[in-house]
């Protein structure tokens, strides 16, 4: 697992997902080749995985985004598995979460505005398969952000 | 921000592969999408100075360092308390355990996500930081079982 350097390491990085290697290395007051070890291990231990780009809808005209909470009928024997293939084909769903609790399953839905919005949820949210029961939760601040993990 | 910059079907293609992976560099991008590396690269910067392109993520992955347990909350504000919104927004966004909090509107006044090594860690940030928030009414927990991220529209 982890050792004490790693997790220094990581929470810098954490911090700073840009950094360079080499600010990086110098921060967390090791060489460079060091941390570039450290960090392949991380990586290959499936610990780490590729840096990605998160992208703002916001900023691409996507003013509304809405969490679809939703109960499924779960009589039906592929339920899950059928309702989740067919929201993946939403291009509009951005996020597919499973739970144990009131909530079966969460949906994370954007649109470029409410009309947009209603376009979605009647034509494409309403007719997905086996769903008992949908509440809506829309976004309106984003208050805090933080993917970093309290390591 | 620009307002006038419009993404185009490259610029989207190139957003599709930096999500995978914000490690390719702009020559690998350019070879991947047909275009020079100074083309590649000037089309990053572009989205970056939009705002299109917010950042990296590290793609930790939570229960591989020990937090096995995520838990997204609902949490309603107590009607008859005179809260001040600010006060409830600064104590719990000074929570470390939560990395998420939006302000919403529905059966819920705030959507949290909250990370723990484990449910008794939960339960403790729940009793203790998160029960204990000025205003606090009723909180919804659900336990995260599994999650995928898609693309997007692009």
């Amino acid at each position: 697992m982890l050792d004490d350097l790693d997790r220094r390491l990581l929470r810098l990085w954490q911090a700073d997902p840009d950094l360079t290697l080499a600010d990086l290395a110098g921060a967390a007051r090791m060489s460079a080749l060091q941390a570039s070890r450290r960090i392949a291990r991380l990586r290959d231990a499936g610990i780490l995985g590729p840096a990605q780009a998160r992208i703002d809808w916001r900023a691409m005209g996507y003013a509304v985004a809405v969490s679809l909470r939703l109960t499924l009928d779960k009589t039906a024997p592929r339920a899950f598995d059928e309702l989740i293939a067919a929201a993946r084909a939403i291009p509009e769903v951005t996020e597919i979460q499973t739970f144990l609790g009131r909530v079966d399953v969460r949906l994370h839905v954007i649109a470029r505005d409410l009309a947009h919005y209603q376009d979605i949820y009647r034509r494409r949210i309403l007719t997905l398969p086996h769903i008992a029961d949908i509440e809506s939760l829309m976004t309106l601040t984003e208050i805090k952000r933080d993917e970093a993990l309290p390591l | 921000m620009t307002p006038d910059f419009e993404p185009d079907e490259t610029d989207r293609a190139l957003l599709r592969l930096v999500q995978e992976d914000m490690g390719r560099g702009a020559a690998e991008l350019g070879r991947l999408l047909g275009l020079s590396q100074p083309a590649a690269w000037r089309r990053l910067q572009r989205l970056r100075a939009a705002g299109i392109i917010a950042g990296r993520r590290l793609a930790l992955v939570p229960e591989k360092v020990g937090f096995g347990v995520t838990v997204f909350l609902g949490v309603k504000l107590a009607a008859k308390a005179q809260v001040n919104l600010a006060d409830f927004e600064r104590a719990v966004s000074g929570i470390r355990e939560v990395q998420l909090v939006e302000h919403v509107l529905g059966l819920y006044d705030f959507r949290l996500r909250v990370v723990a090594r484990d449910l008794a860690d939960f339960e403790r940030v729940l009793r203790r930081r998160i029960m204990t928030l000025p205003g606090v009414g009723a909180v919804e927990a659900n336990v995260l079982l599994s999650e995928e991220l898609r693309p997007g529209p692009l």
